[in-house]
């Protein structure tokens, strides 16, 4: 299946069936991480994957064009020789390569095990994915969140502050929808909650900051969708988005240096109460908000940057 | 379990990763190599998920009733890289939407025969 | 208990001000924190660089979590070396990045370069001073999404396609890396790259960590941009703000060239990656191409910051070919151009960006006449070329030397030859710009060109005055790069 859609991929020329294509491969590999017992990684596939990727991509069609244009020049064999090469070798390293799910595999037996067999007594929470993630590497999450911050950042430098055009006053495109406007009225306290609920009870289950951020986007973006980007701006204003998208960074790194006061080393919870179990339950609780915070703002500000964009006069187009 | 059963599994990855690669240095299309890019990347999600794996293990949410867990830090690795490469797509995407305000074309030959002609 | 959590500061410092850059909205104010930033990081690398030397290696525990549990950061001579030129250039840079940013970035994104700057600052260092082979991509990511960022933010709009070109090259080297960090993860279960070592040293046959060295050295090269991948970095920093051409030139490759040391040496160690795997004689082959491509292609350049750009191909191939000998003279001769390079190449740049900013342009035209209307900018890029060239009493002289010596040594007099054949197309594309600026006549309105303002000046001459300083005063310089060279071969300390 997953081969399939790839290969489509490849010899499709119309970009909408190719960016719904790729959604859909997303989402197929989300059902295959699901086999694999990768839970949080499955949800976040979905979400991101299938979800904002998928949605940023057609943000970019409508902005560009829906078609590739045929080649002019015969296909060089280069690229050809290179992936052949490539893959090669690729096939070459696996041929002693552990076979799937053997459970003496190395990769199992060094360091994997102390979190499987420690990490609820060190750290106190079921979830083992949360506990590396936040905890054992927590440093790795807080250059997730960099990243994140900069790719906010980008977009903004791209796309944003072009200006105040007079322009922007577009009025929504469904807001005369009477029904969509009640439903999605109705909606939007719903995923709301259900973001938050994915935001706390990241310890227990799957799920945390991130997931929780992209749903919450998703909430925001909805509105935006029926009442219209004027409405939204007002209701979250751009330059709060600015501020928000660094308050996550802060709020995680603000917790790390919190534990360096406390005498600790960065990033270190055990100093954050007396009891290290409790230190450990709040640093996570603190970090996980941080990259929720992050996160949110950062898609918000995203969409609405893509969405401005486009409702900027044609002209400038040349 | 033979070579060829035990190994599968990687080699249709690797075919997934190397469609993606392919599309990303052969196609003139802007927005087509970004689709490649990360076709090639969630290709190496999977290879790392898969590696992760323990035959008859559960997920890695602890349960007195469980025995045996699945790796949980490729997962952890993987949710980074997940989100790394969705900041690196949206990047791509704002640059792309402004070289076609600038040029007028997201196919590559024609923004080089621009650039030339100047 | 600030003492003890310096490795840890030296990248949190800028990562937290990052945020606050991007909050304080007026340019000028993040200007200001951005140079106390760099400065504190600055401080904060010569003070582990001393700690290293005096008591060795530091380890420090993120989380307080033991390695390989937890991620490490780790200091040795190598990396404190590099923290010293990413930091020191940065501070040197920001130092001119107000004159030049104000006149060149549109007012209401100049906080924003800023904070692209700081996280990129954040990226290098991150990636120069972790010990876990997955943290380093993630760095390596931050590193490299804020370069396109800061590249984008060029006037020309070339600048957008370059900065495409590049986040395509990038995200594939950074894809390689990660495939070949995961194939060393499946053979020994561990990402802590000491771990790493010593669990690979009974592994050499397998050829899964053999496919994995493959994808880590492919995907660093894309990074460092050697011959052949180097094609996204002529475009990037050609049409990058002149800030930006000068903080990158002289630093990102620089820390690409630290990872294929770290990882050549310290993880694969140096039986396997020249012994097992031929990567003695690739190196040397594809360095040797590069100088004389890159200097050759540098000759018919027309834009000068392009042609800087393809010297920096050939003067990257320096580097590795001193790699490529793998005894301590020759490393030894690889860290010393990190460092000098990096003098040379920030310090040209910031005299380019001095010339843009009374010029409006960096052609070979636009120099025309700037020997009498901007001396001393000129003279700057006259000294800054003959150490590229590698003249007496400049630095790239004693970098050159100590490669020619370790060729000499494995008896390879004719990469001896080479090398030197190398310099003499610096003198020839050098050449070219001391002409137009002390032969030629400025016509029209270029005739009535100022020199630079001292805020440009005054950093670019720092720089250049480094390349004289450590060009006479040689044995700081090539002390530590002796001391790094040998603790990367695992010969004392």
């Amino acid at each position: 299946m997953l081969a399939a859609t790839a290969l489509s991929v490849v010899f499709m020329r119309d970009l909408f069936t190719i960016v719904m294509l790729f959604g859909i491969y997303s989402l197929l590999s989300a059902g295959f991480f699901v086999d694999m017992d990768a839970v949080d990684v499955a949800l976040t596939e979905a979400a991101v994957g299938a979800g904002v990727t998928t949605m940023l991509m057609l943000g970019t069609l409508a902005l560009t064009s829906r078609k590739e244009k045929a080649h002019r020049k015969p296909a060089s064999m280069l690229p050809l020789a290179v992936v052949t090469i490539t893959g090669l070798v690729l096939i070459y390293g696996t041929l002693d390569m552990p076979y799937l799910g053997d459970p003496e595999a190395p990769v199992h037996q060094h360091v994997a095990p102390r979190y499987i067999e420690q990490s609820y007594d060190e750290i106190g929470l079921p979830n083992i994915v949360t506990s590396v993630l936040a905890s054992y590497r927590g440093f790795d999450t807080l250059g997730e969140v960099v990243v994140i911050f900069t790719a906010g950042l980008g977009v903004l430098t791209l796309l944003g502050l072009s200006g105040d055009s007079p322009h922007r006053a577009r009025p929504a495109a469904m807001a005369h929808h009477l029904v969509l406007r009640v439903i999605t009225r109705a909606l939007i306290p719903l995923i709301l909650i259900y973001a938050l609920y994915i935001q706390f009870h990241g310890d227990y289950g799957p799920g945390g900051g991130f997931q929780a951020g992209v749903i919450f986007g998703a909430a925001i973006i909805l509105y935006t969708l029926i009442f219209g980007l004027t409405k939204a701006e007002r209701v979250i204003a751009p330059l709060f988005l600015r501020y928000m998208m660094g308050a996550g960074v802060l709020i995680f790194a603000g917790t790390g240096v919190l534990a360096l006061l406390l005498g600790g080393n960065f990033l270190d919870y055990d100093y954050l109460a007396h009891d290290p179990l409790h230190g450990q339950h709040y640093g996570i609780l603190a970090v996980e908000f941080g990259v929720g915070v992050t996160v949110t703002a950062v898609i918000i500000s995203i969409f609405f940057n893509f969405t401005g964009r486009g409702d900027q006069p044609k002209e400038e187009e040349r | 379990m033979s070579t060829t059963l035990g190994l599968y599994n990687y080699w249709i990855v690797i075919f997934l990763m190397m469609v993606g690669f392919y599309v990303v240095i052969a196609h003139g299309n802007l927005i087509k190599k970004i689709v490649g890019l990360n076709i090639f990347q969630t290709s190496v999600f999977i290879l790392y998920i898969t590696m992760g794996k323990v035959a008859d293990g559960a997920a890695p949410i602890l349960d007195d009733s469980v025995t045996s867990y699945s790796n949980p830090l490729p997962h952890v690795l993987i949710l980074t890289a997940i989100v790394v490469g969705v900041a690196t797509t949206a990047l791509a995407l704002a640059l792309i939407v402004r070289i076609k305000e600038e040029y007028g074309t997201i196919e590559e030959d024609e923004i080089h025969s621009q650039d030339e002609s100047l | 208990m600030i003492a003890s959590n310096l490795p840890a500061l030296q990248v949190v410092i800028p990562l937290l001000s990052a945020p606050l850059a991007l909050m304080l909205r007026r340019g000028t104010h993040s200007w200001v924190l951005a140079q106390l930033v760099c400065i504190a990081a600055l401080a904060i690398s010569i003070n582990l660089l001393q700690t290293v030397l005096a008591t060795g290696p530091i380890s420090y525990e993120m989380g307080g979590w033991a390695p390989p549990w937890g991620i490490e950061y780790y200091v040795d001579a190598v990396n404190a070396f590099v923290l010293l030129i990413v930091s020191g250039i940065g501070t040197i840079v920001m130092l001119a990045a107000r004159t030049s940013v104000a006149k060149e970035i549109a007012g209401d994104k100049q906080s924003l370069f800023y904070t692209a700057y700081l996280l990129c600052l954040t990226g290098l260092l991150g990636i120069t001073i972790t010990g876990d082979a997955f943290n380093i991509f993630v760095f390596l990511e931050i590193s490299s999404l804020s370069t396109y960022i800061l590249i984008s933010l060029g006037r020309d709009r070339r600048a957008l396609t370059a900065a495409f070109q590049y986040l395509i090259m990038g995200t594939i080297g950074a894809t390689f890396i990660l495939i070949g960090v995961g194939m060393l993860y499946m053979s020994t279960g561990t990402l802590n790259i000491l771990d790493l070592a010593e669990r690979l040293q009974p592994l050499s046959d397998s050829r899964t960590v053999q496919a994995g060295f493959a994808f880590v050295a492919v995907g660093v090269s894309l990074k460092l941009a050697l011959f052949p991948l180097h094609l996204w970095l002529p475009n990037a920093y050609a049409y990058a703000p002149s800030i930006a051409s000068a903080f990158l030139a002289a630093t990102a490759t620089k820390v690409a060239v630290y990872v294929m040391l770290r990882f050549f040496f310290t993880v694969f160690g140096v039986d396997f990656s020249f012994e097992v795997m031929p990567l003695g004689i690739i190196l040397a082959i594809l360095a040797i191409l590069a100088i004389f491509v890159g200097s050759a292609v540098a000759i018919f350049q027309d834009n000068v910051k392009r042609l800087l750009a393809y010297s920096s191909v050939a003067q990257i191939g320096y580097m590795i070919l001193g790699i490529s000998f793998a005894t301590v003279t020759g490393l030894t001769a690889a860290i010393l151009h990190l460092f000098n390079h990096a003098l040379m190449k920030g310090g040209l740049f910031l005299a380019l960006a001095a010339v843009f900013y009374r010029t409006g342009g960096v052609s070979v035209a636009h120099f025309r006449g700037l020997g009498k209307t901007m001396p001393w900018t000129m003279f700057a890029v006259v000294i800054g070329g003959l150490s590229l060239i590698g003249v007496p009493l400049t630095v790239g002289f004693v970098s050159k030397w100590y490669l020619v010596l370790g060729a000499l040594e494995l008896g390879y007099w004719w990469i001896a030859l080479l090398v030197l054949a190398g310099s003499l197309l610096a003198v020839i594309y050098v050449w070219k710009l001391v002409e137009a600026a002390y032969f030629q006549t400025a016509e029209g309105d270029a005739a009535s060109v100022r020199e630079a303002p001292l805020s440009l000046l005054v950093p670019a001459w720092i720089l250049i005055g480094a390349n004289i300083y450590f060009g006479i005063d040689t044995s700081l310089t090539t002390g530590v790069a002796r001391t790094a060279a040998a603790s990367l071969l695992g010969i004392g300390g």
